[in-house]
């Protein structure tokens, strides 16, 4: 039985539940109190002691269903013995033809179990794992007692041998299914796992349509790591350094003796952050992905205001916290993409407008690729910024042999950027958001 | 792991099965589901604590209050919030009586040491003594210490965990996986009989990933009409079988809008007694625009559903 247990364990992390060894540990434990006898008690107990979050209980719902169901083998019609068959002998001859289904259900998981069908990695394994439990119980053996019984002209035994023909397909049937099963069980999530790596390392641009939910799914979940890193220090006490007034004050009630010592602390401002997006056609499936992390991270940034700009600039703040942003993104496109850019302009625009926004405590990041269709750069502009903001970064989804070539005004917009990189894939996005939290703390 | 306290000696038979665990909270007014009841008895053999999460006004702190109320064990209770720290969760020294105590021993000192022929005599009286200073009669217990030192165990609700700070979280974990804690002046001190720990979190932030290992983890969703309904007969007496169900279809209804605070099984109870307290034996729409501030808390919500009330009235009428 513990193996059973710990097979389920393997399928559960497949399904992204976290199963640390403790928990485990755990898991045998409560079985040990509760006993496999009842079903639902058996799930709730061990739903209280593996899943961890709403999240989680409903995964674990579903991969406890699945993990317990064992389709019941399909009844077959009860068929009277054929007068004057001879007897057989073999063991897997004689379940088909008088075994119970569940005998049968046995038989083939002690097979699976001894074929190692719980290892099965890829879609390509199915047909070799079915055959390796079939032999396992006695296939080819089967097999040929089926050909005697059709050589021996005796209609009894041909009969029999039709019946036992029956039993094969259906048994076929049924350890295809069964691996089915232990293929959605176990290496379904490592499928997933393997797709999600590599989208993690695919240029923004390269994503296809349809892998674009899984992205999200991707660029949400780096957004909580980093808001549950950053969350939790607000506070720092400073060791070592006496708050002197508080001490003093604390020590009142003990006649002046300082028995309770207080020491300084410094509060840590949340971050500020102006995000200034491109969203022409070049830029645009970058600007999805930066705009959706920023507000993936709303518990750990103090306020986020973003634009976007192709000629002209607009704030699309609004757009954004009201709608999801797979829904908002399109609809700024739609407003002011696609038109040929202008750094300029849009330097201007915010200039004129948002400006007064930006202090020393604001970070502003400029997703773009910095070419101006020949348009004036207004390096002036750029220079205003970077002197009144904590830090410029600039994003730039091209890589870096390319600034410069043609329209290019990256050089010289580099001079006013505390930092100009390269940002093509989730990977960098995260690793440079992490660096613009990290420089708060 | 060998020395861990034993839990649930006393009360053995009533936590035997999950069965008796729903019976038990049933008699003290606690309406368990069986997800409930399974994970208190988990709780209760593993000596695990429990996690409880849902939104506010499910029944997370009730159902601490209930347990410890059947089990007829003390309720412990600490509400966490930010900058909870050790000083008010776990232990104080008694400032004053250590100062009466030095001054005592002041006094008393010169009496002693009077007669002693040179330094080392003295020092050697004085290492007789007895260090009292740093003892457990000036240790003034907080919530967790008491809870650890309880005879025949208790039952401690932290309530609200998820408001305290991550370094009170941290030190949490020593309580809550060996039920024991550490005076650096004292040593270790280890429950007797280890407490009943519920934890409760509204979720005002994730709770760090060590401290989710060591509980066990409940959720307590929003109860269907029929739990609700049990619910609101065992809470609210008396009230009749007809405006208990209309009540709670209309407030089943309302779940479905979408609304910023949905109302949860603690309004739908206070709504009740409210109905109880005007006479009421059906709803009508006058009655619930009057009243529908028991139910929503937010104007915005209330305003939302303003205009479908009649037809909530009228569908909740013919449930």
């Amino acid at each position: 039985m513990q193996e059973t247990l710990e097979h389920f364990l393997t399928a559960l992390r497949g399904m992204e539940v976290q199963v640390s060894p403790a928990e485990a540990i755990d898991a045998h434990r409560t079985v040990e109190t509760v006993g496999y006898a009842d079903r639902t008690l058996l799930k709730d107990a061990l739903c209280a002691a593996l899943a961890k979050t709403s999240d989680e209980v409903t995964r674990f719902d579903s991969c406890f269903d699945m993990f317990f169901s064992r389709d019941e083998f399909r009844r077959r019609a009860e068929s009277a013995a054929i007068p004057g068959a001879p007897e057989v002998e073999l063991p897997l001859a004689q379940l088909l033809l008088g075994g119970s289904a569940a005998d049968l259900a046995q038989a083939m998981e002690q097979a699976a179990n001894a074929a190692g069908a719980a290892n099965i990695r890829y879609a390509t394994q199915r047909g070799l794992m079915t055959r390796r439990i079939l032999d396992r119980m006695g296939l080819r053996e089967l097999e040929a007692l089926i050909a005697t019984l059709t050589r021996s002209d005796a209609p009894p035994s041909v009969a029999l041998a039709g019946r036992l023909e029956q039993g094969r397909t259906d048994l076929f049937g049924e350890a295809r299914q069964y691996i089915a099963r232990q293929y959605e069980l176990y290496a379904r999530a490592a499928g997933e796992q393997l797709r999600e790596e590599f989208l993690r390392k695919t240029g923004l641009f390269a994503i296809q349509q349809r892998d674009f939910d899984r992205m999200r799914r991707i660029v949400r979940r780096m957004a909580k790591r980093l808001a549950t890193r950053y969350d939790r220090r607000r506070k720092h006490t400073k060791r070592g350094v006496l708050d002197v007034r508080r001490t003093l004050r604390r020590s009142m009630p003990h006649g002046g003796i300082p028995f309770e010592t207080v020491w300084k602390q410094t509060k840590i401002d949340r971050p500020k952050i102006v995000v200034i997006c491109d969203v022409s056609q070049s830029v645009a499936a970058a600007a999805q992905f930066l705009l959706l992390f920023l507000y993936s991270l709303n518990e750990v940034i103090q306020t986020l205001r973003a634009f976007a700009f192709s000629s002209h600039l607009v704030e699309v703040s609004e757009i954004l916290e009201n709608r999801p942003v797979e829904q908002a993104i399109p609809e700024i496109l739609e407003k002011i993409g696609f038109r040929s850019t202008d750094y300029g302009q849009a330097l201007a625009d915010f200039d004129e407008e948002f400006m007064d926004g930006v202090d020393r405590r604001t970070t502003v990041i400029i997703l773009g690729d910095g070419r101006s269709n020949n348009a004036d750069p207004r390096i002036d502009l750029m220079r205003r910024l970077h002197d009144r903001s904590k830090s410029v970064i600039w994003l730039n989804p091209e890589p870096e042999t390319f600034w410069g070539s043609g329209d290019s005004e990256m050089p010289r917009y580099r001079t006013f950027c505390h930092i100009a990189k390269t940002c093509s894939t989730v990977e960098d996005l995260e690793r440079i958001i992490d660096d613009v939290l990290k420089s708060y703390y | 792991m060998n020395d861990m306290p034993k839990a649930g000696a006393p009360d053995g038979a009533k936590t035997a099965s999950v069965d008796s665990i729903v019976e038990g909270l049933g008699g003290v007014g606690y309406i368990a589901s069986r997800r409930i009841a399974t994970a208190i008895f988990i709780a209760r053999n593993l000596s695990k604590p429990i996690l409880v999460e849902g939104s506010a006004g499910v029944g997370k702190t009730e159902l601490a209050i209930s347990t410890a109320q059947w089990l007829g064990l003390p309720l412990i209770r600490m509400q966490c919030y930010e900058g909870l720290d050790e000083s008010k969760a776990l232990y104080e020294w008694k400032y004053g009586k250590q100062l009466l105590y030095t001054q005592l021993l002041k006094d008393k000192m010169g009496d002693t040491l009077a007669d002693a022929d040179g330094l080392d005599e003295a020092m050697e009286r004085l290492h007789d003594f007895g260090d009292l200073f740093f003892s457990e009669k000036f240790l003034e217990p907080r919530p967790l210490l008491k809870a650890l030192r309880q005879e025949k165990g208790a039952v401690l609700l932290i309530d609200e965990v998820d408001k305290s700070d991550e370094e009170f979280e941290a030190f949490l974990l020593e309580v809550l996986s060996a039920f024991q804690v550490s005076i650096p002046e004292i040593g270790t001190i280890q429950a007797t009989v280890a407490p009943l720990v519920f934890l409760t979190s509204n979720n005002v932030r994730e709770m760090g990933d060590a401290l989710k290992r060591r509980c066990l983890h409940l959720f307590i969703p929003l109860p269907d009409a029929k739990l609700e309904q049990r619910i609101v007969a065992a809470r609210v007496p008396g009230i009749e079988d007809s405006l208990r169900r209309q009540l709670v279809a209309f407030v089943q209804m309302l779940r479905e809008e979408d609304l910023k605070k949905l109302p949860s099984i603690s309004e739908t109870l206070d709504w009740a007694r409210v109905m109880m307290l005007l006479h009421v034996d059906s709803l009508d729409v006058e009655l619930v625009r009057d009243t529908l501030n028991v139910l929503l808390k937010f104007e915005q919500d209330i305003e939302a559903v303003r205009k479908s009330i009649p037809e909530i009235v009228r569908k909740a009428a013919q449930a």
